[in-house]
């Protein structure tokens, strides 16, 4: 089935996600393979998810681990 | 086209293995989880720690992308796990111990935005949706090279922050889930108690609203920078 540009923005979280099934992903394919618009929005798609992955993108605060512990350990400690 | 279809086999069976490989390490997680909760409800109550120690980022995450706070974040994360600790007798197994856990946050974080006790401003999403209410990418140059060093700097770190705050509770929730704690979709729908529909839907608008508020900022950075390199598709 011929897709136009709006299918397939509907279509491109799943498609990164392998969540189309096999028709679907082969018209998705021919469509990225002529539509330069689609192809940079999957792109782009594709790096925010890398990006939101990487450890590094988000941190706790400073002391976070240090102050939930002691927390943790006073709640331990009084209800034994 | 044989080598191709025979390569496309091979892969193929690469993926299958590594899919079984996690499934087989997901599932001694969860035993080994299951004795930790058994251990800690007969008494050992010290190994609570050993319990949930690989949690506290995702439980203290889960909690900011509700309240967009770092002090109420916090806050919430603690009460999540001290509420967890006191009902561990609860936890029946039926899901993996990350999803119950990363459940009581949501709820508190919620409830805690809904007793008022927030000081959380919703933003006002700028509105690209076509006539039947679905999401229009915005049309900017290629943002094709990851910059897989750019968050060694805080600017990047900056732009990511900002670009999530700007996201509605709702998407901000799912995404944080889904590409930042890399929980599966069902485990998604499981923590915020949705249907796995609405995690694919709101997560699609997320991840193209994201990519209209970041893409801009790095396709506008020289590629002569060194923190990007050059290459192809970065899944390819």
């Amino acid at each position: 089935m011929v897709l136009n540009c709006r299918d397939v923005w509907k279509e491109i979280s799943n498609y990164i996600d392998g969540e189309v099934d096999a028709a679907l992903r082969e018209d998705l394919e021919a469509h990225f393979a002529q539509c330069r618009h689609c192809t940079a929005v999957l792109d782009g798609t594709h790096n925010v998810i890398v990006l939101m992955a990487d450890e590094r993108a988000f941190s706790v605060p400073v002391g976070f681990s240090e102050r939930l512990t002691e927390r943790l350990r006073q709640e331990i400690e009084r209800r034994p | 086209m044989a080598g191709s279809e025979s390569q496309d086999g091979v892969t193929k069976e690469i993926i299958d293995r590594e899919k079984e490989q996690q499934a087989d390490a997901t599932d001694a997680t969860c035993l080994a989880e299951s004795a930790l909760v058994e251990r800690i409800c007969k008494g050992e109550r010290e190994l609570f720690y050993e319990l949930v120690r690989p949690y506290q980022r995702s439980v203290y995450l889960v909690a900011y992308s509700v309240l967009q706070n770092e002090a109420d974040a916090e806050d919430i994360a603690q009460e999540a796990m001290l509420k967890a600790l006191k009902h561990i007798d609860s936890f029946r197994g039926e899901s993996k111990f990350a999803t119950w856990l990363i459940s009581i946050a949501v709820n508190a974080a919620r409830m805690r935005v809904r007793k008022g006790h927030s000081t959380l401003f919703e933003p006002l999403e700028e509105d690209r949706e076509d006539e039947k209410g679905e999401y229009v990418p915005k049309n900017f140059s290629d943002w094709r090279e990851i910059p897989s060093d750019a968050l060694e700097r805080e600017e990047v770190r900056a732009i990511l922050s900002k670009a999530l705050a700007s996201l509605s509770k709702q998407y901000r929730e799912v995404i944080m889930l889904r590409d930042v704690q890399q929980f599966s979709i069902a485990e998604t729908a499981q923590a915020l108690g949705i249907r796995e529909g609405a995690v694919k839907t709101r997560l699609l608008r997320a991840r193209l609203r994201m990519r209209d508020l970041i893409g801009p900022e790095f396709s506008n950075w020289s590629p002569s920078r060194n923190w990007f390199k050059k290459g192809k598709r970065p899944w390819s």
